[in-house]
């Protein structure tokens, strides 16, 4: 597809405005992005994270015949090649939805596939002591490697009275 | 309404100083959150829109005063374009909240340490700014807004994912903090590319003061963390604050060698400013932060003594086209706005006259 703005370069960036309900969808090259930033929203000149990831977001097609059609979200009706063009999701089910393609954009973006950060305390009671484990499974085997055996020790009693706390709850 | 919010040029927050005040300009952290029931703002209907920013209203109506002291709620449709303008500039809400917001909504503190969108890019971002170099301290309050939120409303998330937002560039803690630095010895003697290089190798990103897609005037840089899923909140702190303490000890060595091998250059450079700004008739926005950036730099150094930085931080806000117009209570042309700036410019530098 050539640039709808020049009409002479291959347009690299495809990504759709939505004002008010108004779609409008854009196919353009690198430099007239570049002349014309205004026009992407969101930045007064340049471009915007979610231009750039739809770059990210668009390598199904690099490679072979495409084995199953892409995905939608049945709660919010986001299809997967919308948001490979918009770069966000409609809905918090989206996650679901694509599931089985987000990792590798996530290792891409993130350098990694699994948050490790902090839990809501209403929702994910259970889940801080299951983190809480996890972390003192890995310092255990720490210790154990620099034979740190006492600390060790104190550890692994730990662990087992949260296990034993777990599987009470 | 609070007619001070659009008003006055510096925050209360902002006057304060805070620590390593000649580098670090302000600390920020932004927390991404969804409310689960409802669609991303990306695709809700103005309905939908509406019943977030009512659900959020009645949460802050309920315990706000006590959360944030003194507080306003300000519906984005209740401001005109000009407020909007004058909010983005002092960097309480975002360019795309003023623009493309539909249910739009900015819950502020009174000192505007504290501003909280409804309907971003996501339901609810929640920023904290506090002065100087204070990540730690600024995630802390924003931590603490976080989990007054999440006590009363049920929060998009995934036990492998964490916090679901719109981008998936903040999924995970959905945090994003950020220090806004001023770094004129690295660009003078050109350190700053091979810095802004390395700093993206460790998961970091250097951006212009207003953001996404904006340029650095006046050699300020906003540094902030890319990275959000796979490090806990404590590790991303501690990263930007490793590497903003390095960029602060880089910067000053580099003043430091500026004073020793070329002081008079150096001092030529800073006075010709200060005497730009002191008498010009017609500045632009671009020449005024670049000789706003070497007064700075000069007042650092002790080179000038008449000029404080508080002054200096208001004029990067006051310069700004939107505040310009506020001030005249006119609308300006772009001449009209570079004479209209370099008379406030004179009028702070020299009050005697």
């Amino acid at each position: 597809m050539l640039c709808q703005e020049c009409g002479k370069r291959p347009a690299t960036l495809h990504f759709t405005k939505i004002i008010g309900g108004e779609k409008t969808e854009f196919h353009i090259c690198e430099s007239c992005a570049r002349e014309k930033g205004d026009m992407i929203p969101g930045t007064p000149n340049g471009f915007s994270i979610h231009n750039l990831l739809s770059g990210l977001l668009n390598f199904e097609s690099a490679g072979g015949a495409k084995p199953t059609p892409p995905p939608r979200c049945e709660n919010c009706g986001l299809t997967y090649s919308q948001f490979s063009k918009l770069g966000r999701f409609g809905c918090s089910s989206c996650y679901t939805y694509f599931a089985d393609r987000l990792d590798p954009l996530f290792r891409r973006v993130h350098g990694n596939t699994v948050h490790v950060g902090k839990v809501p305390k209403r929702t994910g009671g259970l889940l801080k002591y299951k983190r809480e484990l996890e972390s003192m499974k890995r310092e255990l085997q720490l210790r154990i490697e620099r034979e740190e055996f006492e600390a060790a020790a104190q550890l692994r009693d730990r662990i087992r009275e949260l296990e034993r706390n777990l599987n009470e709850a | 309404m609070n007619e001070r919010f659009f008003r006055e040029a510096l925050s209360d927050w902002m006057k304060g100083g805070g620590p390593e005040p000649d580098i670090v300009i302000s600390s920020r952290v932004r927390i991404a959150r969804n409310i689960r029931s409802h669609p991303f703002p990306l695709l809700a209907t103005n309905q939908q829109a509406r019943e977030v920013q009512d659900l959020v209203r009645q949460v802050v109506a309920a315990d706000g005063q006590q959360q944030l002291g003194e507080y306003e709620f300000l519906s984005l449709d209740q401001l005109s374009d000009l407020q909007k303008r004058v909010l983005v500039e002092k960097h309480l809400i975002s360019p795309a909240l003023a623009n493309e917001s539909r249910g739009g909504a900015v819950i502020l503190s009174a000192n505007e340490a504290v501003s909280i969108m409804v309907n971003e890019e996501d339901h609810l971002r929640i920023q904290c700014l506090k002065p100087g170099f204070q990540l730690k301290e600024t995630w802390e309050l924003a931590n603490r807004i976080d989990d007054w939120f999440e006590s009363r409303l049920e929060y998009a998330y995934d036990e492998k994912k964490g916090y679901l937002t719109s981008c998936p560039t903040n999924v995970g803690t959905g945090i994003r903090a950020s220090v806004m630095m001023h770094l004129p010895a690295l660009v003078i003697t050109q350190q700053m590319n091979r810095i802004l290089n390395a700093i993206t190798q460790v998961g970091l990103a250097v951006r212009g003061i207003y953001g996404e897609g904006s340029e650095a005037t006046g050699n300020l840089f906003q540094v902030s963390n890319q990275i959000t899923l796979g490090q806990t909140e404590e590790e991303i702190i501690d990263n930007l604050h490793n590497v903003t303490r390095q960029l602060m000890e880089h910067e000053r060595a580099a003043r430091h060698k500026l004073m020793q091998e070329s002081r008079v250059r150096l001092l030529d450079r800073i006075s010709r400013s200060y005497g730009i700004l002191c008498h010009a008739a017609v500045i632009d926005s671009k020449e005024a932060a670049q000789r706003l950036s070497d007064v700075r730099l000069g007042v650092d150094l002790g080179l000038i003594q008449t000029v404080s930085p508080q002054m200096l931080n208001e004029l990067t806000v006051v310069t700004q086209p939107g505040f310009l117009q506020m001030a005249s209570g006119e609308k300006l042309t772009p001449e009209d706005r570079d004479i209209r700036r370099a008379e406030m410019i004179r009028q702070r530098l020299n009050p005697a006259r």
